[in-house]
């Protein structure tokens, strides 16, 4: 008795699966390599895609960031690849979309609703053709412990000295790490150092652009003051910050050992689960600047297999993606990766809030090394992890960070070498 | 027992000659695929593909040694290269140093007469070897952290808290540390080596070095320590060929730009960076192989020096 009911029960089910392929025509699927949001991808953005379009199944399917673009990479030769494809920024994208996995989307309807710099991840050298939806941006700056500043009496920096007197007042005071930031994996030095503060001092999109068409040099003062400011924060950084990993720094941050922290705004989410009274500040710019400038990174984007065998449904579901419906739920669901549409978007954390306002406040950019800059070698974003984290160590002096830069730059980069 | 045996060999003596072929195919054919498959192909593959060039639009175009030329000449390639190689030969020696004679000083211990607790000791210093790197790695970076590390609390319990540094953060100091780390690891393979040799000396020659006059440590120096010269040779060549192999725990620890400032990048590391890409380095196929046969040729070196200058001169002796 209890058996045949067993056998119907795998039967009905072997039938119901048989039933849900056939009914799945219009299924696709995501390439990621975001597997940290599969809950928000799988409980919120699907489910509010599904309400609209019931016709389509969406599946999220993502790898682990470090394996993701060889894994992409393979599937895409393979012909295994998904339907829709999370788009790194700049080169590697691109590198897809001239071998013809990526499918242009410039008749896509929403794209109207995007910047060109928030489409300049994602579009050709010659800015004709735009193959991936820009989804999300990171904004850096720094994150503080709201009680620690009370205790201390301390108010946000507005200026680089405030900054410096901020972080001295807390060392003095001797109780906590005055500013949480490691070198051991020297990306963050690189991109919460360097690409923190540097936009302020090489006047953001102005500098970086000129760096592109060769008429400013790595070696300008812009560049050395801003590896000049970095090198004044290694006192102020824990003890043994050399041997500091970045989850280290997350964790003596998350504890509420550390007063500072150098942060890129995907770091907030990961403090509110530890529920650190958190404040933020924008980089504080040095004195005598007229402008302030903030690094807005382009991050990911979405785009389409070109071999996709369900292009049509993929075509809406992009298209939804370049949506308000979808920005606001994006940027809510993960305070610290914020939408690059035109839309009218509020966030309910505080602190995700603040950042998004400094757009308002500041001007925007982007990494300087991300377009163009890193296609030789030896590779630009390769170097300056390196030389920014030697700067903090107190191991190499600023200039010899900014010569060293641009000799690695001239060896390949035709503009420079003028 | 002797019919069993001559039937057998009468079987294939008269066995026909396709027959005798199926026999072979069957008994040889899966190592011959999966070694063909999954090594001889590979290297023959990457070596071709060292000898191609990746052109600016994705195509490869032949270079002949044209990558060898640029890996050994240009210093945008040759510094990192040098600098890799001679970590790498650094990363060799403390091992031969440090990690072949602790392992015979342990496996001379584990082979005293009246030692117990063998079967324990033995377990627990081979254990690291089974543990996955990234365990390994985690563990140490835990264990040597400035910030939360044992080693820290350890020094100052001691009063000599003054000795303790961001070891795996300092360029002076970055290299040995992982090093050390590697040894600990991998002591556990000299040493079960090296006591099956010495448990293979017959009890006849020690005995008759004791009544000879000898006591525990000279016959150790004087017995047994010759006839195990070819294990401690092969253990050499072993442990060389799996240090210009070695990447995963530099990998692990100190990731693909093994900083600072390359100071503990091996082969491996500016192998796998330049063949799989780092960040917004894209992966380059070409070099990366360039840089995988030249890994290839140093351990063939090696082992071939090994081969003729030490193996074919040690002498062997059968009890």
């Amino acid at each position: 008795m209890l058996k045949t009911g067993l056998k119907t029960m795998l039967l009905t089910a072997v039938a119901m699966t048989a039933f849900a392929s056939v009914a799945s025509a219009g299924k696709i699927t995501i390439e990621s390599w975001r597997n940290d949001d599969a809950t928000i991808w799988k409980e919120k953005i699907i489910p509010a895609f599904q309400a609209k379009h019931p016709d389509i199944t969406v599946e999220f399917t993502p790898t682990a960031p470090k394996e993701y673009n060889a894994a992409l990479n393979a599937r895409l030769e393979g012909g295994t690849a998904g339907d829709i494809i999370t788009c790194r920024p700049f080169d590697a994208s691109l590198e897809l979309f001239t071998k013809g996995h990526l499918a242009s989307l410039n008749d896509l309807s929403s794209m109207a609703g995007f910047s060109d710099v928030a489409k300049s991840a994602w579009t050709t050298d010659d800015g004709k053709t735009t193959f991936c939806v820009p989804m999300a941006s990171v904004i850096h700056g720094f994150i503080y412990n709201k009680d620690i500043f009370a205790e201390l009496k301390l108010a946000e920096p507005k200026t680089e000295e405030e900054f410096l007197a901020v972080l001295e007042t807390i060392k003095n005071d001797g109780k906590y790490v005055p500013l949480v930031l490691g070198t051991n994996d020297q990306w963050e030095a690189a991109t919460m150092g360097f690409q923190n503060i540097g936009p302020n001092y090489w006047k953001g999109e102005e500098g970086r652009k000129k760096l592109i068409d060769g008429t400013a040099k790595l070696t300008d003062p812009e560049y050395v003051n801003t590896f000049a400011a970095l090198a004044k924060w290694g006192p102020y950084m824990g003890d043994g910050y050399k041997a500091q990993t970045y989850p280290d720094s997350q964790n003596l941050f998350g504890l509420g050992k550390g007063a500072i922290y150098a942060a890129g705004s995907w770091d907030i989410s990961t403090f509110r689960g530890q529920d650190v009274p958190m404040g933020a500040f924008k980089a504080p710019p040095p004195a005598g600047s007229a402008d302030c400038y903030i690094s807005d990174h382009t991050d990911i984007g979405i785009g389409m297999n070109a071999k996709s065998a369900n292009a049509a449904d993929a075509k809406v579901f992009l298209d939804w993606i370049g949506s308000d419906e979808f920005a606001n739920i994006f940027a809510n669901a993960l305070p610290g990766f914020f939408p690059l549409s035109s839309a009218k978007v509020t966030i309910s954390d505080d602190v995700a809030q603040t950042f998004v306002g400094w757009r308002g406040e500041c001007k925007s950019t982007i990494r300087n090394s991300y377009q163009i800059l890193s296609r030789g070698t030896p590779n630009l974003e390769n170097e300056m992890w390196n030389v920014s984290a030697q700067v903090l160590n107190g191991a190499m002096a600023p200039d010899a960070a900014g010569a060293q830069l641009q000799d690695g730059l001239k060896k390949w980069y035709a503009p420079q070498q003028k | 027992m002797a019919d069993a045996k001559a039937g057998a060999g009468n079987a294939i003596v008269g066995m026909g000659r396709g027959s005798y072929a199926m026999l072979l195919a069957f008994f040889l054919g899966p190592a011959v695929v999966i070694y063909t498959v999954f090594s001889i192909y590979p290297l023959f593959a990457t070596i071709f593909n060292s000898l191609y060039l990746r052109q600016p639009d994705g195509a490869y175009l032949f270079n002949g040694l044209g990558n060898f030329q640029t890996l050994l000449t240009d210093t945008t390639w040759s510094v990192p290269f040098w600098n890799a190689f001679r970590n790498n030969c650094y990363f060799f020696f403390i091992h031969m140093l440090v990690q072949n004679p602790i392992g015979l000083a342990l496996a001379a211990m584990l082979s005293l007469p009246r030692l117990r607790l063998r079967a324990t000791y033995r377990t627990l210093i081979f254990m690291p070897t089974m543990l996955s790197v990234v365990i390994i790695g985690f563990s140490w970076q835990l264990i040597l952290s400035p910030l939360w590390g044992i080693s820290k609390m350890f020094l100052n319990a001691l009063g000599l808290g003054f000795l303790f540094a961001p070891w795996l953060g300092q360029e002076s100091t970055a290299l040995i540390t992982v090093s050390l780390i590697s040894v600990w690891q991998f002591v556990g393979i000299p040493m079960i080596l090296i006591y099956t040799a010495l448990l293979a000396i017959p009890e006849e020659l020690i005995d008759a070095a004791t009544v000879d006059g000898l006591n525990q440590f000279q016959a150790f120096v004087w017995v047994k320590l010759p006839l195990i010269f070819p294990t401690i040779g092969l253990v050499s060549v072993l442990t060389f060929v799996n240090n210009f192999n070695a990447f995963d725990l530099i990998y692990a620890m100190k990731g693909a730009l093994a900083g600072p400032n390359f100071s503990a990048d091996i082969m491996g590391t500016l192998f796998y960076r330049t063949f799989f890409g780092n960040q917004l380095q894209l992966g380059d196929l070409s070099m990366g192989s360039t840089i995988a046969t030249m890994m290839f040729l140093i351990i063939l070196v090696g082992v071939m020096c090994y081969l003729f200058l030490i193996q074919r001169r040690m002498q062997r002796y059968s009890f």
